[in-house]
């Protein structure tokens, strides 16, 4: 016969306000098994554990329930507490009365209603659990970054420092990612160039780090500890190992007019590029969009001036194998396409450009050299605007067909737009510069400071108010736009036109999601495990969060989270082993008929079936086809419980008579 | 085909002629326009605070009775339609504002949830006829007329619900433009505000307005503006004196290339 303790837990008032507790605790007094009840004011702080040990000693108790917060919050604090005492830690049930029941009604009746069936229900539950006990599985010393921009960068360096095996898996032909295009940073003014090559050289030499440029991951399985994961090898037509990034080929490659991407298409490159001087890995790739050799068959240049013999046409995209203990997603971002935003002009002129394209414009490597001309005719532009928030922070009524915008602040324009403005002056103290803003955002160490000295020192002209429209006109760009705080009108007959266009997660963020059964939110951000206390971490055990593919940050945020990221990899890959779900599905093989529906379903490859002998009542013997779970790869999800259609597959912990003997106390 | 029809007040009085040659053209074109029966004022317009709803109530009864009537409802008059288009797009997804207009009309046997198919003029020619078979219907086409497309701000905008072309980059004009074998000419100011009802207040600012719109239209080659707004043809017309541009009406230009103007 079970002792069941029940502990209601008051939350402060979070729970207490709408729920009589006391009355939930008084009902459950009744309830068949339950032999002691009682209420605290917080029944996870040091005190409400202490009550529960000291109860099941007291009582004897043999399961327990706590009716509190969600059991994400703080099922495994309880698990231990119990645990401690002497108890299985599976003889425990959260009744949830506080996400589920307090906090989504004022109705104090009602509330405390639901919080005693919710709470009978777990009563009802934990009267049938039994004792279970996990196994372990071996972790596999090897982690993936998916990634290759100073958030990947960063999180690779600190887990190849930490003495583990890294693949850094990177789309483009180069590591770097938008770091490597900026000409300075905030608030320090330091080149971004100059902190960021010499990591990525940092990475390039690690014995510890593999980078797979130019790859992307095709297939992701298993699970924390043992992922399976298929990356894509895409054909660059040289070879990594023979080029030694001379360069030759791309001189004397004849296609010369591509958009060179590096310079966001501000200029062209040749077919074979390597992408940028500080390039890691620093060889060549060919374009096969337009090689003549790979479209028409002639050409061979680049084959022809290459000493090395590195170059080759018949180059296949290869698929390559591994296995990880640990994989971190640093995806980065892109800028919206801000074409829809037609009254900036942006397609009419090529003098109105993006930031990050005006980054390129100024930076000393960049299309012009770092001197500043406009794209339309070179000439040095004398007034420049700036427009915030294209794209960010912007509402929309959803009935009304899908947003241009986001809704959300990009977090980093207000802080670059000060800095290309303070660079311009620098260079150019002649030219004469407005920013168009809604509220400039400036939080951060010393952010203040450099946003009010390029308004105070270098007189740069801040308006708040959104300009209206831009209009390419005799080779000037006329900004309309309206000062709010005069109330006024306000027409700028400008030379260029710069668009802080909004931030959005890469594109490949979302196929990527799904690979990883890891969750987004509705702009595609990756979601972290819990907002302030879990960060760095995905829901989904054993992938980890890095960088802009979690949401808007600067490069010292980044680099944080980056270095969180390895942190949590490191502690992970330190593990000798890891505990499983106890939680585990098991057949009953007298019922099961063989027929592999549950294998079919299994998202984890859990199932097999082998051939077994049975002893029948006869005392004959027969062999029979039955289900085999392979506990240390079943993640208890279920699935194949609810396909199996004799009823033999069943969950611990959840199984088929704890969930019904709920569902019967809930509609008692 | 057979539409519903709106006229709206001002084309029964200042802008006769947009009425005119519209229907003159639609008739050309094989398009009958059944006006709407004892149909009253649009409203003006739109009503921007969201419990006023008195004022949406005869853009209802219109909608209805177009419904009623089984017709897609036209409107010309580019105030009018902004009016009608949004107090649709209420009426079909706004619950509180559909809630209380039609517990005001119940006493008229009306209940209307926004099931009419709501387009200007301008949309009738380039979807339900084709510009390719206004062209072939053309009798006069106005070659070497250069003519510039003045949208206004009512006409596209609010643009997800007006949803009838881009309300920054539009071409719906311009293709009509060319339709009827003119020239198009895009600049600027084509949907920047003429100073609408500010010209009952302070008639100065209308004024630097339209300067600066038809003079933008001239710099860029245009002798000719044409417009689906009866306010905005009242501010233009009133000041295009000098300027060198005329003002007219785009039925008017459709109603002179399709051969039917001189009949009426």
């Amino acid at each position: 016969m079970q002792r069941i303790g029940v502990f209601v837990c008051h939350c402060g008032t979070n729970i207490a306000a709408t729920v009589d507790v006391k009355a939930v605790a008084k009902a459950m007094e009744k309830e068949p098994g339950v032999v002691f009840s009682t209420d605290y004011t917080y029944m996870c702080s040091e005190a409400g554990q202490t009550l529960v040990q000291d109860s099941i000693k007291k009582y004897g108790l043999t399961g327990v329930v706590i009716c509190s917060c969600s059991p994400h919050m703080h099922e495994l604090t309880f698990q231990k507490a119990i645990a401690k005492a002497g108890l299985n830690p599976y003889m425990l049930e959260i009744a949830n009365i506080r996400e589920q029941c307090s906090w989504v009604t004022k109705d104090i009746k009602v509330a405390t209603e639901k919080a005693i069936v919710l709470a009978r229900a777990a009563v009802a539950k934990v009267v049938l659990n039994s004792p279970l006990t996990s196994g372990t599985t071996q972790v596999t010393k090897r982690a993936l970054v998916i990634g290759g921009g100073i958030a990947g960068m960063q999180t690779a360096l600190d887990i190849a420092e930490a003495g583990f095996k890294v693949d850094l898996v990177e789309k483009n032909p180069s590591i770097g990612g938008k770091m490597a295009q900026l000409d300075k940073t905030f608030p320090t003014l330091d080149c971004a160039s100059c902190i960021v090559t010499p990591k990525m050289v940092d990475v390039g030499q690690n014995e510890n780090i593999r980078i797979l440029s130019y790859s992307e991951v095709a297939e992701v399985s298993g699970f924390v500890g043992n992922f399976d994961v298929k990356i894509k090898r895409k054909a660059r037509y040289v070879d990594e190992d023979k080029c030694t990034g001379c360069g030759a080929c791309t001189e004397k490659c004849p296609m010369k007019k591509i958009p060179n991407e590096f310079n966001h298409n501000l200029n062209n490159r040749s077919c074979i590029y390597i992408p940028f001087a500080q390039a890691v890995p620093k060889v060549a790739t060919i374009d096969p969009r337009y090689c003549l050799m790979l479209n028409k068959g002639k050409c061979g240049i680049c084959s022809k001036v290459c000493q090395a013999g590195a170059i080759n046409y018949k180059a296949k995209d290869e698929y390559i194998e591994e296995k990880y203990g640990a994989i971190v997603v640093a995806t980065g971002y892109e800028q919206i396409k801000v074409d829809k935003y037609d009254e900036y002009a942006y397609s009419q002129s090529p003098d109105v450009v993006t930031s990050l394209e005006y980054e390129r414009l100024m930076n000393a490597a960049g299309p012009t050299n770092g001197h500043l001309l406009r794209p339309s005719d070179g000439k040095e532009p004398k007034k420049i605007v700036w427009i915030q928030c294209v794209g960010s922070r912007e509402t929309c009524d959803p009935t009304k067909g899908p947003a241009r915008g986001k809704p959300y602040c990009s977090k980093v324009c207000c802080m670059y737009t000060a800095k290309q403005a303070i660079l311009t002056k620098d260079h150019y103290p002649d030219t004469d510069l407005y920013v168009f803003y809604i509220d400039v955002r400036t939080p951060g160490k010393n952010f203040d400071e450099f946003y009010r000295r390029a308004v105070e020192q270098y007189n740069v002209h801040y308006i708040k108010g959104q300009v209206g429209k831009v209009t390419p006109e005799n080779g000037k760009l006329m900004v309309q736009g309206s000062d709010l705080l005069l109330g006024e009108q306000v027409h700028i007959e400008a030379d260029m036109v710069v668009l802080s266009a909004a931030i959005e997660p890469s594109p490949t963020a979302r196929p990527l999601a799904t690979m990883l059964t890891t969750q987004m939110d509705t702009n595609d951000f990756f979601t972290e495990a819990h907002p302030k206390l879990r960060p760095v971490e995905s829901a989904t055990a054993g992938i980890f969060l890095s960088g802009m593919c979690q949401g808007p940050k600067d490069i010292p945020e980044t680099v944080a989270q980056a270095s969180a990221a390895a942190a949590k990899v490191i502690g992970l890959l330190c593990k000798k082993e890891l505990t499983n779900n106890a939680c585990v599905a098991h057949p009953n093989e007298m019922m099961c008929n063989g027929c592999s529906q549950c294998q079919g379903v299994c998202p984890y490859g859990a199932i097999t079936y082998v051939e077994k002998e049975f002893r029948m009542p006869d005392r004959t013997t027969k062999v029979r086809r039955v289900a085999q779970v392979n506990e240390a790869v079943c993640q208890g999800c279920g699935a194949c419980t609810v396909t199996c259609p004799s009823g033999a597959m069943d969950l611990r912990g959840f199984s088929n008579q704890e969930i019904m003997a709920e569902v019967d106390a809930i509609c008692q | 085909m057979v539409y519903s029809y709106f006229p709206g007040c001002t084309l029964k009085n200042k802008a006769k002629d947009l009425d005119a040659y519209g229907r003159a053209a639609a008739k050309a074109l094989g398009a009958e326009l059944e006006e709407i029966p004892e149909w009253q004022c649009c409203g003006g317009v739109y009503p921007l605070s969201h419990d006023e709803i008195a004022i949406k109530l005869s853009s209802v009864r219109a909608l209805a009775s177009a419904r009623d009537a089984g017709h897609d409802l036209v409107t010309i008059c580019s105030a009018c339609h902004n009016v009608i288009k949004r107090v649709n797009d209420d009426m079909a997804n706004d619950e509180y504002v559909s809630t209380r207009a039609n517990n005001y009309l119940k006493a008229d046997g009306i209940e209307y949830h926004g099931e009419t198919r709501v387009i200007h003029f301008l949309e009738l020619l380039r979807d339900d006829i084709g510009y390719d078979k206004v062209k072939a219907a053309v009798k006069n086409p106005l070659k070497g007329q250069k003519i510039g497309a003045y949208y206004g701000c009512l006409l596209l905008r609010p643009s997800q619900v007006m949803a009838m072309d881009n309300a920054e980059n539009p071409t719906i004009i311009e293709d009509l433009i060319k339709a009827v074998g003119a020239t198009p000419v895009v600049y600027a100011q084509r949907n920047e505000c003429c100073g609408a009802y500010l010209t009952m207040e302070d008639s100065s600012v209308p004024e630097k307005r339209v300067k600066s719109i038809l003079e933008n239209a001239k710099a860029n080659g245009a002798d000719t503006v044409v417009t689906a707004c009866p306010l905005c043809y009242y501010n233009l017309k009133k000041h295009s004196e000098g300027t060198g541009v005329t003002v007219r009406y785009f039925t008017e230009v459709l109603a002179e290339a399709l051969g039917v103007k001189e009949e009426m």
